[in-house]
């Protein structure tokens, strides 16, 4: 039995692997731009930044591998 | 397996008719809800549930030490106001003075440490024992006694410097001095867990299979070039995994700087944790204080998935 194409696009589209390599850019990314001493409007995103990675991980995690 | 069998039919002849009754007309998933219940209940009351009321706090303007006075709703104010702040920014920039320095010469040290001891050498058993013991001591002991050798006037550690680069003992201040009190807990706290960083490469290193030194001999690649190609990348991930657990625990470092310096001098010492413990007992600032408890949560948890998923990825090899 083959899967139909937009089938597996679909199923392509939501594997675990390059979203969670996004969520785990983000994270770092936030944790980077709180502790950096360059410009203040960095560290004022810098939650949020975490806060979509953090949030988008524990989503992806559920994801098919 | 008699025996068993007739300590089950022990324990089934004890219980109660009316018990098994019950027991009897429940399905397995009912049983295992049961048996797991306890630790769900435990797990809410001391996690769930403060999270919660901490996340609910730091949207109000509660002061622990006026609970009587009216809660006023105030959103997303406090944490507006800690993310514009330049004061806790500053305490972040401390911090990552602090977890930056600390990771690097934890990392350089550990590895060069796990890669000699790990030569196997006569006694290397004595030396890794040795080696250990700093992470082996409580942090409020090593905070104390490091106060001591930092002292300018009896302190080990000023006449050991005094002794390499001819400078008077007491002529310099490791915990007094701006300039050198970040320093001087970067020292300490590299002191104390170089050993855990040895240990994680240490696994590492035992974990690369000798035939493929073998087979780099046979294609008779240099020392150097072993290392770099083999060594370094079969490590990777349990240094990455040495990296950030550290860069978990030193961000949230409380009590080896409060005992060593206390934030001081001034604020040039006042990392995240400490910044909190004074916004939330001495400035009073319970719903403040609940925001920025969030804001360095957040933080934490996202590091600690990364760090669940590199573990998984060293699990796996």
């Amino acid at each position: 039995m083959s899967e139909s194409p937009q089938k597996s696009g679909v199923g392509r589209l939501f594997r675990r692997g390059p979203w969670e390599i996004a969520a785990t850019l983000f994270i770092a990314a936030g944790v980077l731009m709180l502790l950096q001493p360059f410009a203040l409007v960095l560290y004022t995103y810098s939650f949020i930044t975490t806060l979509i990675g953090v949030v988008m991980f524990v989503i992806v995690s559920k994801f098919p591998e | 397996m008699s025996k068993l069998n007739e300590i089950a039919d022990r324990a089934a002849g004890a219980t109660p008719p009316s018990l098994a009754g019950a027991v009897r007309g429940l399905s397995d998933k009912s049983i295992a809800w049961i048996f797991i219940a306890p630790t769900i209940i435990l797990l809410l009351a001391i996690n769930i549930f403060p999270l919660i009321w901490t996340i609910y706090l730091s949207l109000t303007n509660y002061r622990a030490n006026r609970p009587n006075a009216e809660l006023k709703f105030v959103g997303t104010e406090h944490y507006e106001k800690i993310l514009t702040n330049p004061d806790i920014w500053a305490a972040m920039q401390s911090t990552a003075h602090f977890v930056v320095w600390t990771i690097v010469l934890q990392t350089v040290i550990g590895f060069t440490l796990a890669w000699l001891v790990d030569r196997k050498f006569r006694g290397h058993g004595f030396w890794t024992t040795v080696i250990l013991l700093p992470m082996m001591l409580s942090p409020a002991v090593v905070g104390n006694f490091w106060k001591f050798l930092y002292q300018p006037q009896i302190g080990l550690f000023n006449y050991i410097i005094s002794f390499f680069t001819g400078a008077e003992p007491s002529s310099f201040e490791m915990l007094g001095s701006v300039q050198l009190a970040p320093w001087a807990i970067v020292i300490v706290d590299t002191w104390m867990w170089t050993p855990y960083v040895m240990l994680i490469c240490l696994a590492g290193l035992r974990s690369i299979p000798d035939y493929i030194y073998e087979a780099a001999e046979v294609d008779r690649a240099s020392n150097w070039r072993q290392f770099w190609s083999i060594t370094i990348p079969m490590c990777l991930p349990f240094i990455m995994l040495a990296v950030l657990f550290r860069g978990i625990e030193n961000f949230k470092m409380f009590d080896m700087v409060n005992l060593l310096t206390g934030g001081g001098p001034g604020s040039t010492t006042e990392v995240a944790s400490i910044t909190l413990k004074r916004e939330a007992f001495e400035k009073w600032r319970t719903g403040f204080s609940s925001a920025f408890a969030i804001i360095l949560f957040v933080t934490v948890f996202g590091l600690a998935n990364i760090y669940v998923k590199a573990l998984n990825k060293v699990k796996s090899r």
